[in-house]
């Protein structure tokens, strides 16, 4: 069976060249980066050489890159680096759990958390962050690019709004790397995390730029490595693939890749909102170039999702709970959706490795399962003509 | 029916739907396998002393774990649904409600109608499967000559589950497969030994799936504090068969009808709950031989074998799980209700129970009790 993978904001294949660059890193060069001999600074150099990569990637100095374990150890790091017991965070209602749990663990834990909403297009107002700032405020954390509607933050303005106050500003942009060019000076931020398999690096490292002199407390005691911001052994080959992968991120800007898998992506969307009572979640905000959000009324995603996996696309709606099961999405209720109707969502996400004619395969087969669905929906109204469900 | 027919399996990780699964497979059928997930175990942690975690029951991360490692070995495909908001709606309020009005709930056949063979088979049908397939010891067949689906006890008697299925509608059993219907426990152990299931050794599983321990008072006292509420109006008096008031009781959901233990009462011979009265929350207590009844009268009706009673008919009746069915008469007493009157008086008819008629092995139909007085 053909199989076509629209889920790139789940996860992205590792590239070819990423792969090579990581290859010799498990056995021919698998020194301890630490370590005084040959061996050691055989790594150190390749470790080295990855974290100019990431920090050219977000705009930043290479001492400025803290490698983690992935994007919620660099989220954990951000917020309990900063802020602690009697401190006060503003972040947003839309943020990956990453970030929300860690929130909501600083609340256990004796400090104050704010909450800013969005408005119907999945949007922070800058003004909501700043009216919300105490005199105890230590830290804004608000996303770059969210995970589910793809909807891009006014991080910038926030950042002034930061800077004005002295307040330290931190973005998961875990979902804008290597979609949308960024330059951290631009957005004003003291804190930014890098997930590498969003950007067809691998699973299991990230990295947090952190701004120089931010005194960032850390979570891992041991070691001093990464100065002592993140103790442990540096995982070699995973760092060497995150940095060819910000290498190879930072040729896709200059060969215009982003370009052209916006015009695969808004052709995919096009075609898919002529279906009936359909929509676009996040209509009218600016958004990364690789994901749509689409909801279709009458159908349980959920449904969806498993109906489409079984003839070979893979999508994906709201987040996956512990068993594998599906809730709604907690950012498509934030925008103001109703429950059937962001149960009713699908996420499409591309990647590099996307073609137009795995678009043209998504074109083909949903129409038709999203009828099936319909049709055997006991709340779906198949007898009323089109235009009579509310949209 | 075509070997490429496309089925769907209801998968708890258990013994018994895990061999469905592999027995399907075994004879080419397309299989999917879907487990519900109905109920979030940790969610009521804390409230009114419950544990923290529970271990091995329906609906946990290892039962999931389990029916997905099924899955892998059969290569079949596995999905888990949700279906929490239906459960909570069509199960658990009922079973909670149920209580607090004293009577004593089956949750399982509510589950059976409203989720497995309806929520599921939705799903099911929606993915492309046209029949859901279950680990019930039960069997469902076509009768030709009054053009209607069957549904009949099983070869393992000791494992008959028709008792929970009395619900089902000729759609439903028309798109229902019971592939155990006609085994035994033990050879279906054996069945998933020889396919290598991880779960072939799993203890059975025996008490209400979202009731930690079986310790229903105290998973009515947890839901009902995260609801931030507390049973209210449901104290009231303790009185004799002849209206003697003995003492007061703290709620009607305490008890249930034949109970003899924590009745909080010390009197010289053995005294029982002969009956819950809603209205005056009385609970009336009395000797044993008041407990036994020869009628009892059951409401929303289902009925299989037949589409309606058009006259007394003499069937086995089962007024609980582990009753042995008792030779009654069966009549149309309104719509959607039948009273029932035993040839011999019955121990124990409890209100909220089901009533289920048998054929010999075919069941009739069923209803829920809702008293034991005519």
């Amino acid at each position: 069976m053909r199989r076509v993978y629209l889920d790139n904001n789940a996860s992205t294949p590792v590239l070819p060249e990423v792969l090579e660059a990581m290859r010799p890193y498990f056995a021919e060069h698998f020194g301890n980066a630490s370590s005084i001999h040959h061996h050691g600074q055989e790594t150190r150099a390749a470790v080295e050489r990855a974290r100019e990569s990431v920090a050219a990637l977000v705009g930043g100095r290479a001492s400025e890159i803290v490698f983690t374990s992935g994007g919620t150890e660099a989220d954990n790091l951000a917020i309990f680096g900063i802020a602690r017991q009697g401190d006060h965070v503003i972040t947003s209602t839309i943020e990956h759990h990453a970030v929300l749990n860690m929130s909501k663990h600083l609340e256990a834990e004796g400090g104050e958390v704010t909450y800013v909403p969005v408005d119907g297009r999945g949007l922070v107002d800058p003004a909501d962050v700043k009216r919300a700032i105490r005199p105890n405020t230590k830290l804004i954390t608000i996303m770059f690019a969210n995970n589910e509607t793809g909807v891009v933050q006014p991080v910038a303005e926030i950042g002034k709004i930061a800077a004005e106050a002295d307040i330290h500003f931190h973005t998961d942009a875990v979902q804008a790397v290597g979609k949308i060019p960024i330059d951290v000076d631009n957005i004003g931020c003291d804190l930014l995390t890098v997930s590498g398999h969003k950007l067809h690096g691998p699973q299991g490292v990230g990295a947090l730029y952190v701004r120089k002199g931010t005194k960032l407390e850390p979570m891992l005691y041991g070691g001093r490595h990464e100065r002592s911001r993140r103790a442990g052994t540096e995982n070699v080959p995973g760092i060497v693939g995150l940095g060819k992968a910000a290498e190879l991120a930072i040729a896709g800007f200059e060969r215009g890749d982003d370009k052209k898998m916006a015009t695969v992506r808004d052709r995919l969307e096009r075609e898919l909102l002529e279906i009936e009572a359909t929509g676009l979640n996040g209509e009218g905000a600016p958004r990364v170039p690789n994901t749509t959000n689409i909801y279709f009324d009458g159908i349980e995603g959920e449904a969806l999702v498993i109906a489409l996996d079984l003839k070979g696309l893979a999508v994906s709606t709201g987040a996956a709970c512990s068993s594998g099961a599906i809730e709604p999405s907690h950012v498509l209720i934030a925008m103001g959706l109703r429950p059937e109707r962001a149960k009713a969502s699908i996420r499409f996400s591309l990647g590099k490795q996307n073609t137009a004619e795995d678009a043209d395969f998504a074109v083909n087969l949903i129409p038709q399962t999203v009828a099936r669905l319909r049709e055997l929906s006991p709340v779906w109204p198949s007898s009323l003509p089109k235009g009579v469900v509310s949209r | 029916m075509l070997p490429t027919e496309t089925i769907a399996v209801a998968m708890s990780g258990g013994v018994d739907s895990s061999t469905v699964a592999a027995m399907l497979r075994a004879e080419g059928r397309n299989v999917i396998g879907l487990t519900m997930q109905l109920w979030n175990q940790r969610r009521l942690a804390g409230h009114e002393g419950m544990p923290e975690s529970v271990q091995g029951r329906c609906c946990s991360i290892d039962d999931v774990y389990d029916a997905r490692r099924v899955a892998e070995t059969l290569g079949i495909p596995y999905y888990v649904v949700n279906h929490e908001e239906r459960f909570e709606r069509d199960v658990v309020r009922p079973f909670v409600e149920e209580y607090l009005a004293g009577r004593t709930p089956i949750p399982c056949s509510l589950c059976n109608n409203h989720l497995k063979f309806d929520q599921l088979l939705v799903v099911a049908r929606q993915i492309g499967a046209d029949k859901v397939a279950t680990g019930h010891y039960a069997q469902v067949v076509f009768d030709e000559h009054v053009n209607r689906w069957l549904l009949k006890r099983p070869a393992d008697r000791s494992k008959d589950q028709t008792y929970f299925l009395f619900g089902l509608t000729q759609e439903q059993l028309s798109r229902t497969l019971f592939p155990l219907g006609g085994m035994t426990k033990p050879e279906v152990r054996e069945l998933a030994r020889q396919h290598n299931l991880v779960i072939a050794e799993k203890p059975d599983s025996q008490e209400i799936c979202f009731v930690p321990g079986g310790d229903y008072k105290r998973f009515l006292e947890a839901y009902l504090n995260e609801q931030g509420s507390t049973p209210t109006d449901v104290a009231g008096e303790m009185v004799t068969t002849d209206g003697k008031v003995i003492g007061e009781h703290a709620g009607v959901h305490n008890f249930t009808v034949g109970q003899r233990k924590g009745l909080g009462v010390a009197t010289g011979s053995p005294l029982y709950v002969i009956q819950i009265n809603n209205d005056t929350r009385q609970v009336v207590v009395g000797k044993d031989d008041e407990l036994y009844s020869r009628t009892l009268r059951t409401r929303r009706v289902n009925l299989i074998s037949t589409d309606e009673l058009r006259e007394p008919m003499g069937v086995a009746v089962k007024i609980r799980h582990k009753h042995q069915p008792a030779p009654a008469v069966i009549e149309s007493s309104g719509a959607d209700e039948v009273r029932v009157t035993f040839d011999e008086p019955q121990r124990a008819i409890t209100p909220g129970q089901a009533a289920v008629f048998y054929d010999g092995d075919i069941v009739v139909g069923g209803g829920w009790i809702e008293s034991s007085r005519d």
